[in-house]
């Protein structure tokens, strides 16, 4: 049975608490700068970098030397111009004229079609081609190469067809591989980018404002105020917590509507599904914040700290590169990487509609990092200096 | 000459004694470089398939072998039925179907046509793409290979040349693209903190009082910063060369020099943060936000800056980084002098000459 004093002291403890929100939320308002890098900055963000992250292959620069001058290379030049991957970037008499082209970048793709190409393949049959590709973006160049192949085999085809009478059956073997993509059928790959760059600025704006909240009372001076009031532990870094808590489901929130507004993003999933996972997260990131917080001793400590921490997080995170493509003990790290799970979450709301169900194993995760790393910074913050 | 050293050694002396902030300075370079290198990679490898064959003949028996033993495909599920494709995609775990039709060889065989049917799934576009082009790329060797026993007139031979990076290394794209991201760092972000923090704790008006020159005190703030930014380029370098198998092809010296020019950029870009904010936590977000992002994505080292719409690639011409990556790129790889990259050097000079000019116009010898 609760006694009145004990409900006395509860009553006190939660004005205590009030008393301390009241106070963040002053000091967080009060910067309008903050507000601004808050709320705009993210939005900015949001609204430009999905258009970077595309990685179709288009506009590919192709520099050519024709040798031949012959109708067949000509019809094999504006048939690779034709297909839309490729851009005519120059003419060149010599493969080291298109080279120094390939060294400043100017084109990243070579085609040198020899002299005879066209007296070989016909009275020969059999001609060469040179490609040269710059591969310093591995990727790229192997699907620049394969594209350009395979439009050279087109042609190839074409050609026999002028010159053999083929029999009903066409002597040719031909496997016809047809693709298609399930859950994304347009490739847009925005569906893809907008909910894990959403994760990225949420997780930055909570994590970086926490961990450097407490350090800037301890750089100022202000926390011995705090230190010798008789407010707990665990009031005081609730009182740290909350408000940025709210924040981020805030920015969440704007970040939200602009993908439905702007990108025309629709989750196939709940709302519901999303925000309770969000709002899970955002303890285990805050309270990563926390800790940092209650471990630096200077803002510029906290911020690299943070800051170190938030970029292995983001890289490992699955953002830009698959998780599946990385090496064992890289993929152990993303197990305990909070960024990733909420991308992953992120993603399967969106995209495939999953429920609670789907994602209770990642929300168990989550919710486990947010009661170690919460209840690891209220232990460690001590009441003096 | 000798004031504005004395206060050189105060910042050096700030730096030093801040072991936790200088641990992570000197190690970030490291971590970034392993986890680009050896993490961070965009090719295909080993990834999860399942195969749904309706025809279990010889050409697709051989087939899938060439799949599964390919380096970029691990076969992991056989499929008997067409709805298990959704489930095996629901699992989360494979990422493509193969699915053969019935009687694949014998239409092979009679027909010389046969077709088969690539599932993708493609809540990752990127990774949906490569590995269809990947799997396409195998069927069509399969397929040149019959061609070819059949000796078929008037064939084309290519023959390709993959240029700088013949084992198309991921790596290759990275190390120039870290070396931007960790210089831009350490020297935007830390030296506008720096000043900030002087502002922030009233230790500015003390220095300001001083008999030395306002614009000294700035430039002392951001000689160990260059000098730290030299030892991250040479452990960069040093582990790109060793453990990541990343020639460096061109003038070393030339290199460095290159370094050098950007890391003052990002210092004379730090300079003009630090002179428009009076808080650790705005000069830390501009920086943070403002160019950690940028740089990652529009310097071209993450994705290609010519699939951008237009806006973004007029844009990404702003970002300094992008500039350092193509000179890196070209200098260190390609292994070109300096007559292929003059044109870069010139605007990343004018921009460092743009900031410095706008950060000593906004520079306040009085506090508010």
């Amino acid at each position: 049975m609760a006694s009145p004093l004990q409900g006395r002291a509860n009553n006190i403890n939660m004005r205590a608490l009030r008393f301390l929100l009241q106070k963040e939320f002053r000091q967080i308002f009060r910067d309008p700068a903050i507000i601004r890098i808050i709320f705009v900055m993210p939005m900015i963000q949001l609204l430009v970098l999905p258009w970077a992250a595309d990685y179709e292959m288009k506009n590919i620069k192709i520099s050519v030397v024709d040798h031949d001058h012959s109708p067949y290379s000509r019809q094999l030049i504006s048939k690779v111009t034709a297909s839309g991957y490729f851009q005519l970037q120059d003419y060149t008499a010599t493969f080291n004229q298109s080279l120094i082209g390939l060294e400043k970048d100017k084109s990243d793709l070579i085609l040198e079609i020899p002299a005879s190409f066209e007296k070989d393949l016909v009275k020969e049959n059999e001609a060469k081609l040179f490609i040269a590709i710059n591969a310093i973006n591995g990727v790229k160049a192997n699907l620049g190469g394969a594209y350009l192949r395979s439009i050279i085999q087109d042609f190839n085809r074409e050609v026999r067809l002028e010159w053999i009478q083929f029999p009903r059956f066409s002597p040719e073997v031909n496997i016809d591989v047809v693709s298609s993509n399930w859950y994304n059928p347009q490739q847009n790959y925005k569906y893809f980018m907008v909910p894990g760059i959403l994760v990225i600025l949420v997780t930055m704006v909570g994590a970086f404002l926490s961990s450097l909240n407490i350090v800037k009372e301890k750089e100022i001076g202000t926390i011995e105020q705090i230190n010798v009031t008789p407010i707990k532990k665990y009031q005081f870094i609730l009182g740290k917590l909350i408000p940025f808590w709210l924040l981020g489901l805030l920015v969440l929130s704007i970040g939200l509507i602009i993908s439905r507004f702007f990108y025309g993003i629709i989750p196939t999933g709940s709302l519901l599904v999303m925000y309770s996972f969000a709002a899970v997260y955002l303890l285990a990131v805050l309270g990563l914040g926390l800790l940092v917080s209650t471990y630096t001793s200077n803002q510029q400590q906290a911020m690299l700290i943070s800051f170190f921490m938030m970029m292995v997080f983001i890289l490992l995170g699955g953002l830009y590169t698959s998780i599946d493509s990385m090496p064992q003990w890289a993929q152990y790290i993303t197990k305990i990487n909070p960024v990733s799970y909420f991308i992953e979450v992120m993603r399967m709301v969106v995209l495939k509609g999953s429920g609670f169900a789907d994602i209770k194993n990642q929300m168990l995760a989550v919710f486990g990092f947010a009661v170690i790393l919460n209840g690891w910074a209220i232990l460690h913050y001590r009441k003096r200096a | 000459m000798k004031q504005f050293f004395s206060f050189v050694k105060k910042e050096f002396y700030h730096i030093l004694r801040d072991k936790r902030t200088m641990f992570i300075l000197l190690v970030m370079p490291i971590v970034q470089i392993i986890i680009f290198g050896f993490a961070l990679t965009n090719e295909v490898k080993n990834s999860k398939i399942a195969v749904f064959d309706n025809s279990k003949d010889i050409a697709t028996t051989s087939i899938i072998h060439e799949i599964d033993a390919s380096r970029y495909f691990d076969v992991v599920q056989n499929l008997h039925t067409y709805n298990d494709v959704e489930a095996a995609f629901k699992s989360g775990k494979v990422k493509l179907a193969v699915i053969f039709p019935q009687s694949f060889n014998e239409d092979l065989q009679h027909f010389n046509k046969a077709q088969i049917q690539l599932v993708a799934d493609a809540s990752d576009p990127n990774v949906a793409n490569t590995l269809t082009n990947y799997a396409t790329a195998i069927i069509m060797s399969y397929q040149d290979r019959i061609t070819n026993e059949r000796k078929l007139p008037y064939t084309i031979n290519t023959e390709m040349r993959m240029m700088y990076n013949p084992q198309l290394k991921g790596a290759y794209s990275f190390v120039p693209g870290v070396m931007a991201m960790v210089l831009m760092l350490v020297c935007t972000m830390m030296t506008a903190i720096t000043i900030v923090r002087e502002k922030e704790m009233g230790t500015m008006e003390v220095l300001l009082a001083s008999p030395i020159q306002p614009l000294k005190i700035v430039v002392a703030k951001a000689v160990p910063y260059l000098l730290l930014s030299i030892v991250n380029i040479t452990s960069i370098l040093l582990l790109s060369v060793f453990a990541l198998e990343v020639p460096i092809n061109g003038s070393i010296a030339l290199l460095m020099l290159m370094s050098i020019l950007f890391t003052l950029t990002c210092l004379a870009l730090g300079l003009l943060i630090s002179s428009a904010t009076n808080s650790q936590q705005t000069a830390m977000f501009i920086s943070l936000t403002g160019m950690f992002l940028p740089t990652i994505m529009l310097s071209g080292f993450m994705f290609p800056i010519e699939n951008m719409p237009l806006p973004l690639r007029i844009i990404s011409n702003a970002v300094p980084a992008k500039w350092f990556y193509s000179i890196v790129k070209s200098v260190m790889i390609k292994g070109v002098g300096f007559e292929m990259i003059w044109k870069e050097v010139l605007i990343l000079t004018g921009m460092m000459i743009f900031f410095l000019a706008l950060s000593i116009k906004n520079f306040k010898i009085r506090l508010a």
